[in-house]
């Protein structure tokens, strides 16, 4: 008997059931929406992202959003292929780097890099998240450089978790990836004292967009 | 009493009396706590019990249906690209993460935080066939540094004082001593950002499997866990069975408690949902990827529609802070990885309760951990049906004997009210005697606890009196 034979044959004879058999009836998913309008939302997302040391700002347009992270980084920066960043002028900076082909030479620049930037397909107002969804987004990005800078359109934010799950009922389906980001990284392994940046960046801003996307 | 628990007796009652220790798990447990009731207050969460209640609902529901959701899950991973290996024991764990090293020529391997991969003691198997494998949470490094092993299961180095720390980095890594948190942290950074990079395949537990999705879910807050999942060429998931979810759906119960339960957090910094290895387009990712689903003992937790409730444990860790005797002898007391009050209810069941029959002992019942589990498992139901095993396993055996016959002479004289009363009477004057908890059975029982005073009159006579003063 192979191992999967064995321990599905085992659960069965636990459980009383026979190969093939259909489940019980689910549980019904609890999905609970809040109304929140949208400028509260962002209020909310900013207080609590700003309470774990994120940074939030204000953008009314793409190219204002371009003038922000301008201000914001130094030296160089790589960003992921996020069609919003070349939409908004951010890869044409100086410094900037975008549209690595292959993993190694992405992987070189996301290890040098000191700011990664990134655009963010959603935002969770309840918990401050940002959720990247898809393959325009590098892991690596949002990951290896110590400041992170995500570009958020307003329109994407949504109220929380079960707001996302009702758009992304099955997350697998649009990406092998899809990640909920909230906060800078953080650790309190050692006498629960606060440290931030431990492996990933250990700042993060996130750019609030007015403009809608097109 | 066997030998091993003499042992333990011993070591209990060292970490009691370790001042340092008991002051730096008493304090991050304390916070802990305060943390979690600050975000699951009615102001704070209004839906708090609700969520309890649902999430509850869909372990119990995915457990009693478990093979369908397994197949499900098979199903869904295998058509993400993803593989799945079945594993009956830890050896078959070990046996197919060295043959797959062996075969693509890995030596070294980056690890995020895992209870499952503890359990198993899957490093030393590795270390046992020369593959080094690195522990890369900023606690876990830490103790695997130290030899040592973890004492908390989301604060493993919980025990270690900063100085502790320092001593570990400076003997092991060769770097300047540090003894601030933020610095040593960033010495750790250091070191492992070239591992990660180079290692060559990542291992990794799951909070969560999802079955619609064939998906892993895994949350942390350092970013090792999105390291290790997204920089080697190979990722692999080890997760217990009992995991499973029904849907993605799900997660948004889930998710609200785990973190909030654990550490007081709304979420935790990062929430991965992983569902197979790099797509086409992909600028980066994995390009293989398993789950080994393992089983070790959680199908024999099954049969008991009880007990099975067991396995609804999403890991949060609540129940260690909340329960005193946690609190007071540590993580290090509590065989097998998992301690607390959690590790008392599934370290016997999964092992097997002749090899540790104190550990459902290791609890006043006090009901603190039911109270604080966010899917509602009565840990202290469970532990009275363990003791009951316990007493049940060891009623043949000859040393209970005297017990035995000293509980049968207790029934036979409840039923005599005369006698009753006289055995009473002698009892307390003897009790009063200072040199009676000295020696014997009674001495040990007496070192870590007081001995009540019996009142100058008991309550049969005082009630009595009471009766004729019309009272």
């Amino acid at each position: 008997m192979t191992s999967r034979e064995q321990i599905l044959s085992d659960v069965r004879k636990a459980l009383g059931r026979t190969a093939g058999q259909a489940p019980a009836a689910q549980p019904k998913a609890r999905i609970v929406i809040p109304t929140i309008a949208v400028e509260e939302r962002v209020r909310l997302f900013q207080e609590r992202l700003e309470v774990l040391g994120g940074k939030v700002h204000r953008a009314a347009t793409y190219a204002d959003a371009a003038r922000v992270v301008g201000g914001l980084i130094e030296g160089t920066a790589v960003a992921s292929n996020a069609a919003v960043l070349r939409y908004a002028g951010v890869t044409a900076m100086a410094g900037v780097s975008s549209g690595y082909g292959d993993e190694p030479s992405l992987r070189a620049a996301c290890a040098s890099a000191p700011f990664g930037i990134t655009g963010a397909d959603y935002g969770l107002a309840e918990t401050g998240s940002i959720v990247t969804v898809g393959a325009n987004e590098a892991r690596l990005v949002s990951l290896l450089p110590p400041v992170h800078i995500a570009l958020l359109s307003k329109s994407r934010m949504l109220t929380g978790l079960d707001e996302f799950y009702t758009l992304h009922p099955r997350p697998a389906l649009a990406s092998a990836s899809t990640v909920f980001i909230t906060g800078p990284s953080r650790s309190a392994d050692i006498e629960m004292i606060l440290v931030r940046g431990v492996h990933g960046p250990r700042v993060i801003h996130v750019i609030v967009v007015d403009e809608e996307l097109i | 009493m066997s030998l091993i628990q003499i042992q333990q007796d011993e070591k209990i009652r060292s970490t009691v009396a370790d001042s340092k220790i008991q002051r730096a798990v008493y304090s991050a447990t304390a916070r802990l706590k305060e943390k979690r009731s600050e975000v699951v207050s009615a102001d704070a969460l209004p839906e708090y019990q609700e969520l309890r209640t649902q999430a509850n609902l869909i372990k119990k529901h995915t457990l009693e249906n478990l093979d369908f959701y397994l197949e499900e899950f098979e199903k869904n991973l295998t058509a993400n690209g993803g593989k799945l290996i079945w594993a009956r024991d830890g050896k078959e764990v070990a046996d197919f993460i060295l043959g797959l090293a062996k075969e693509r020529g890995v030596k070294m391997l980056v690890k995020s935080k895992s209870m499952t991969t503890e359990e198993i003691h899957l490093n030393d198997h590795l270390e046992a066939h020369g593959i080094d494998p690195v522990e890369t949470d900023l606690g876990e490094y830490i103790i695997q540094l130290a030899h040592d092993r973890p004492y908390h299961i989301v604060a493993p180095a919980v025990h270690m004082t900063r100085l502790d720390v320092a001593d570990v980095l400076e003997k092991n890594l060769k770097v300047e001593r540090e003894e601030e948190p933020e610095k040593q942290a960033m010495i750790a950074r250091r070191t492992l950002r070239e591992k990660f990079l180079a290692a060559g395949i990542g291992i990794s537990g799951g909070n969560f499997l999802v079955a619609d999705s064939g998906a892993v879910t895994i949350i942390e807050n350092e970013g090792n866990a999105r390291l290790t999942t997204s920089a080697p060429r190979i990722h692999i998931a080890v997760v217990g069975i009992e995991k499973m979810i029904p849907r993605a759906q799900d997660l948004a119960v889930f998710l609200k408690l785990l973190g909030r339960s654990g550490t007081g957090q709304l979420l935790t910094v990062y929430t991965s949902f992983l569902s197979g290895p790099r797509r086409a387009g992909d600028a980066d990712g994995p390009d293989e990827f398993y789950v080994v689903l393992m089983d070790n003992g959680r199908t024999r937790l099954l049969a008991d529609s009880e007990k099975r409730q067991s396995l609804y444990c999403i890991r949060c860790g609540a129940c260690l802070n909340a329960c005193p005797v946690y609190r007071k002898i540590g993580g290090h007391n509590y065989p097998g990885a998992y301690s607390g009050p959690i590790g008392a209810i599934i370290t016997p069941q999964y092992h097997g309760i002749k090899e540790n029959p104190w550990l459902p002992f290791a609890s006043s019942l006090c009901g603190a951990c039911a109270e604080v589990c966010p899917v509602k498992i009565d840990i202290p139901k469970i532990l009275l049906e363990l003791r009951k095993e316990v007493v049940e396993s060891r009623a043949a055996d000859s040393d209970s004997f005297a017990e035995r016959k000293a509980f049968q002479m207790y029934a036979w004289m409840m039923r005599k009210p005369k006698l009753y009363a006289l055995a009473g009477k002698i009892g307390s004057k003897l009790a009063g005697l200072p040199g009676l908890t000295s020696f014997g059975p009674a001495a040990k029982w007496a070192r870590t606890r007081e001995v009540p005073r019996p009142a100058a009159k008991s309550f049969r006579d005082e009630w009595r009196d009471r009766k004729k003063g019309g009272r």
